[in-house]
């Protein structure tokens, strides 16, 4: 039977302490590196910085669009179809009803002959109406909600509402320009969201590559720490705190450059917002966003830093 | 402290920089490795140090084989190794205090103890009043010297020099090979390659040679 001798092991350095302390001393160190080179340094934060401000500007935007769009009550309208076997003059008491509500605010009549005409005038089927021996058109009655009926989904309660009423066959509420601009900002929405998606590889790449460059400048050092008995988590942790650190002021400079769009922003809008007699102001920065470009930016960074690390730091050997 | 059993080389490109080599030094004891160029010197001592690994044969240093390191052991092990070269492999954006003292920084020792152990080795070495100095400021004795310190400033077990005379003049090779005949009296593991056979028969120390990757003789068994 071989004898089995063991290795003796080694001593390794396990104390918490110091290993908090290094970390402290290295991430300095790190940004020390950085500052000594500021204009470099500002550039790469700068292009980190607006590949990260992109989509969380046009967040920021899409998301004001949708608050606007939900609190727009001038283009809601409903049209009440009534039943055919109503005549004009039940029609108008129909309406009256209506206007009775307090979440109607203005209702008007559109009797049999006026829609006809209406249809004759605007359908360009003219001639072929006349063949018909009775006018197949039924009375409607239009109805603009009361201000306090303000989003979408209030309108549709009502129109629900109003539908249930004998003499009302079809309340149709018509929000086609709200609608359409819902369905723009969910198409914008989704956009954004690859963008983003996008420009983080963009930010991974522009840290990876500097982080590369870095190795490169620094390759002889590298070889000198292997070669004194440096780990490879020594020899890496310089690199990912310099992409941290990247990372955070890139985030930092994406928030400034937010922060200044809107202050751009804010008094263009409050003079839109006054002509449509609207309360609306821009709203700041959501925690989403400002989460995303904090946490987001340093995490970016990091990764960034990490995969240029592992990529490159095994191909230095000292001979 | 230092084994090799019937240790061979072969480099990437097929040649064999070592071949069948045994060889045992003991804890304390300094040898030279001489041989003319491209007998395998460096191929040796960059095994000790584990610059690379045996392809086949067995290298042991300080109880451990090193063909049973793994990569992630590599560093504890040059830890217990120095190093010096002919070319000092200094960094040169660096002081030398800042220079000697890498080693203890990467091992994760405290400030004040590395300062007390840098300021003892520059002391060893003789340039107690460079610390503060960029390497380049200095000449190539000095800067020989300042590798050396940081060589033995963390007190390995065993240090190798490969060449460490090379470019150096005789009195200040003399120096040189002084300084380490004092660190193996102080029972530190020497092995030293060298073109310098005159001035090594004069040391009277083991002495040996190698040629064509192969141990021609070696004073410490021919005796
Ligand atoms: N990385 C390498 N790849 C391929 N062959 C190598 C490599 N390093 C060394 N060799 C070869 O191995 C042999 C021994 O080289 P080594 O460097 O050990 O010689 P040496 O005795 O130190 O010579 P010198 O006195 O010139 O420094 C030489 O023939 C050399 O060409
Ligand atoms: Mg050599």
């Amino acid at each position: 039977m071989a004898k089995r001798t063991r290795q003796p092991g080694f001593k390794r350095n396990r104390n918490p302490v110091t290993w908090l302390l290094r970390h402290a001393q290295m991430s300095l160190s790190s940004l020390g590196r950085l500052s000594r080179s500021p204009l470099t340094t500002l550039m790469t934060a700068t292009v980190i910085g607006i590949a990260l401000a992109l989509p969380s500007g046009l967040h920021l935007i899409v998301d004001n669009v949708r608050q606007l769009s939900s609190s727009w009550d001038g283009s809601a309208s409903i049209s009440l179809f009534l039943n055919q076997s109503v005549s004009d003059e039940q029609a108008e008491q129909v309406r009256a009803t209506v206007a009775k509500r307090t979440d109607v605010a203005e209702s008007r009549l559109i009797s049999r002959s006026a829609a006809l005409d209406e249809f004759r005038r605007l359908s360009g089927f003219g001639q072929a109406i006349e063949l018909l021996d009775h006018n197949p058109l039924p009375p409607v009655v239009l109805v603009r909600p009361a201000a306090t009926v303000q989003d979408a989904d209030a309108v549709g309660r009502l129109a629900q509402e109003l539908q249930a009423y004998r003499e009302i066959d079809l309340a149709q509420v018509d929000l086609q320009w709200v609608e359409r601009l819902g369905a723009i900002t969910g198409t914008i929405e989704r956009a954004v969201l690859i963008l983003a998606a996008l420009l983080a590889g963009a930010v991974l790449l522009i840290v990876g590559n500097t982080i590369r460059l870095e190795i490169q400048n620094r390759h002889s050092e590298i070889e000198i720490v292997k070669l004194v008995g440096g780990t490879d988590a020594f020899i890496r942790r310089p690199f990912l705190y310099e992409g941290l650190w990247y990372g955070l002021l890139g985030g930092a400079i994406a928030l400034l450059l937010v922060l200044a769009s809107l202050y751009l922003l804010d008094g263009p809008v409050e003079r839109l917002a006054g002509l449509y007699e609207s309360g609306f102001s821009l709203s700041v920065l959501d925690p989403l966003s400002l989460f995303g470009v904090l946490l987001g930016g340093p995490a970016l960074g990091l990764t960034g830093a990490w995969l240029a690390v592992g990529r490159h730091l095994a191909e230095i050997q000292p001979e | 402290m230092i084994r090799f059993d019937n240790v061979a080389k072969r480099y990437a490109t097929g040649h064999e920089g070592l071949s069948g080599v045994d060889l045992h030094l003991a804890p304390g004891e300094m040898a030279f490795i001489t041989g003319h160029s491209g007998a395998g010197k460096s191929t040796l001592l960059k095994l000790i140090g584990l610059l690379e690994r045996a392809t086949r044969g067995q290298v042991w240093v300080n109880g451990r084989n090193l063909n049973k390191l793994s990569n992630r052991d590599v560093p504890y092990h040059r830890r217990e190794v120095g190093m010096i070269f002919q070319d000092h492999r200094l960094l040169h954006d660096r002081t030398v205090f800042d220079n000697i003292a890498l080693p203890l920084v990467v091992s994760g020792m405290g400030h004040a103890e590395v300062t007390r152990r840098v300021r003892a080795a520059l002391d060893k070495v003789g340039l107690l009043k460079k610390e503060k100095v960029f390497p380049i400021t200095l000449s190539g004795g000095e800067q020989q010297r300042v590798g050396i310190a940081r060589a033995l400033v963390s007190k390995p077990p065993v240090l190798l020099a490969d060449e460490p005379t090379g470019n150096l003049d005789p009195d200040l090779s003399r120096e040189i090979m002084e300084l380490f005949m004092q660190f193996n009296q102080v029972g530190v593991t020497l092995l030293v390659a060298t073109h310098d056979i005159d001035l090594v028969n004069r040391l009277g120390k083991r002495i040996i040679s190698l040629r064509n990757g192969r141990i021609a003789s070696d004073s410490g068994t021919d005796s």
